[in-house]
């Protein structure tokens, strides 16, 4: 249970030089539902696209399940930030879904019935079977967001990786897709990134600051504890005040505090 | 039309428009939705300074063209790969460049110039039977490679990180499809032209890719509406004695306007439709 699922060692990354992370290191345990917090351009897609192997490191290490990310990132579920790619693309709901089950060097063969069932099956998991036959752009992004975790469900990960996964969706929704993620964290090891903690909170077993520089906080509780884990985290400097006020009840009466 | 049908060059006329129709309506249909249609007329276009190293080093015509094309393709291909914000710009300038020295290089050649007007339009009415079988056979392989990796041409043009984590090589597919499209261009432009490659190219699948449920539903659709594009064309230039090549554009852009007119026209009509229900 307590093995490592993600070990980096001193991760370096910069773009056209500017420093995006730095000297970061991570373990994420199995059965871990991490969430990663931190100010826009911190750096928690590019940390995410590092462990995807889709970017390279300038320096340090980044293991999962003991590999290089580019030899094992078929064994992970990615949910990216931005949906709305592509969105005149002539393709149904169900043959996005389907993407998940490719395979390099399978070629011909067309789908099998049973690529076709289980992605009907993860469409209802995520409440969008009705809309298999659907095409894509014809969806609100809120649920394209949806089969976009169908899509990732599909591939049957022993890793789920979503970028802001409920960005466009409403309160009730995200409560419900929390809810499902949670169930998920029963086999699948989850990391998610997410702007608004508080929503988080209830649902994740640890939390990640990301801003250039990483702070783990392992295992935490969160529930209680968690403005003092903020602040303490505040006084190390790696996660952003104005972040954390989103969190924080107290904004509710001061929308405007951070300007 | 059907007299017409009589003589041969007519019936090569039609075959290279069904044809060009066919390879033009799969690629075109990747050319779209990959957003290739910059990187296309820069091939297109550069391929005249391989008509022209071709016709100045006394090369066979396809070979030097196709060979160049390639070339500047793939260099396209990589520069498009790597720095993605400055890949119009340096297509640009290849685009240029390469047409350019191949005006210059057939300015150079000694004795017979080839008319810059049939490489822009082609010549569908002088057709042999040899570009013919060239042309099926370029049709028959870009079928067998597009049918062969269709589900990850689908993962690798709709969501290209997402693919390359699945373990699709998007790179290597991504070089195949542009070699494809260089292949494609050169053997069609020799046959219709280039201004007919860009329009057949981009106008047929651009008018039928609101109404495709799917990228395969796409290139059939596609392929037709070229098909019917060419015919119409042809039987035009044919009665009214017109440039058959700038026939069959003229006849594509016309159908581009309808469908933009039908676009804007339709919601209306099916509101009205409702309303006239629901009184």
């Amino acid at each position: 249970m307590n093995q490592s699922i993600i070990k980096i060692r001193n991760l370096n990354f910069s773009y056209n030089r500017q420093p995006v992370l730095q000297d970061v290191d991570l373990e994420v345990a199995t059965g871990d539902f991490m969430a990663m917090i931190g100010p826009n351009g911190g750096g928690k897609t590019t940390l995410l696209k590092l462990m995807l192997g889709l970017l390279s490191a300038d320096r340090g290490q980044i293991l999962i399940f003991g590999k290089s990310p580019k030899a094992v990132s078929h064994r992970i579920g990615y949910v990216p930030q931005d949906v709305h790619i592509n969105k005149d693309f002539p393709v149904s709901v169900l043959d996005v879904v389907m993407m998940g089950k490719l395979r390099p060097g399978r070629g011909w063969t067309r789908h099998s019935k049973n690529d076709r069932a289980s992605a009907c099956h993860v469409l209802e998991k995520v409440e969008m079977a009705d809309y298999d036959d659907r095409r894509i752009g014809e969806l609100s992004i809120g649920q394209i967001q949806r089969v976009f975790v169908a899509r990732a469900l599909v591939t049957e990960p022993d890793l789920l990786f979503l970028d802001e996964p409920t960005a466009s969706i409403d309160t009730k929704g995200q409560r419900e897709f929390y809810t499902l993620l949670k169930e998920l964290n029963e086999i699948i090891t989850i990391i998610v990134v997410s702007h608004d903690l508080m929503v988080v909170s209830g649902y994740v077993k640890s939390v990640a600051c990301v801003n250039q520089r990483l702070h783990h906080h392992g295992h935490a509780e969160l529930t209680g504890e968690m403005i003092e884990l903020m602040y303490q985290c505040t006084a190390e400097e790696v996660c952003p005040v104005e972040l954390i006020a989103h969190g924080v009840p107290h904004r509710v009466l001061h929308p405007h505090e951070e300007e | 039309m059907f007299e017409a049908l009589q003589f041969e060059f007519m019936q090569n006329a039609l075959m290279a428009g069904l044809l060009a129709s066919l390879i033009c309506g799969i690629m075109g249909t990747l050319v779209i939705v990959n957003r290739l249609v910059f990187l296309s007329g820069g091939v297109a276009h550069a391929a005249y300074g391989g008509i022209g190293l071709a016709f100045f080093f006394g090369w066979p015509y396809l070979f030097g063209t196709i060979g160049f094309s390639l070339i500047m393709a793939l260099f396209m291909a990589t520069v498009t790969l790597k720095a993605k914000h400055r890949s119009d710009t340096i297509i640009g300038v290849l685009w240029a460049v390469g047409m350019a020295l191949g005006i210059i290089l057939i300015d150079l050649t000694p004795g017979y110039h080839v008319d810059l007007m049939s490489y822009l339009f082609g010549s569908i009415l002088t057709v042999p039977d040899s570009d013919i079988w060239l042309m099926l056979g370029v049709a028959v392989t870009i079928i067998c490679v597009v049918t062969y990796f269709y589900n990850d041409y689908l993962a690798l043009s709709y969501d290209e990180e997402f693919a390359q984590i699945r373990g699709i090589h998007v790179k290597g597919l991504y070089f195949v499809l542009i070699a494809l499209l260089a292949v494609a261009v050169v053997m069609i432009i020799r046959v219709v032209g280039l201004i007919l490659v860009i329009a057949l190219l981009t106008i047929p699948p651009y008018i039928v890719e609101k109404y495709s449920k799917s990228l395969f539903k796409m290139m059939i659709f596609s392929c037709l509406l070229s098909a019917a594009f060419t015919m119409t064309g042809l039987w035009i230039s044919f009665t009214l004695n017109l440039t058959s090549g700038a026939t069959i554009i003229l006849v594509a852009g016309a159908g581009f306007l309808l469908s933009l007119a039908l676009e804007r026209v339709m919601p209306k009509i099916s509101k009205r439709a409702n309303r006239m229900v629901e009184e």
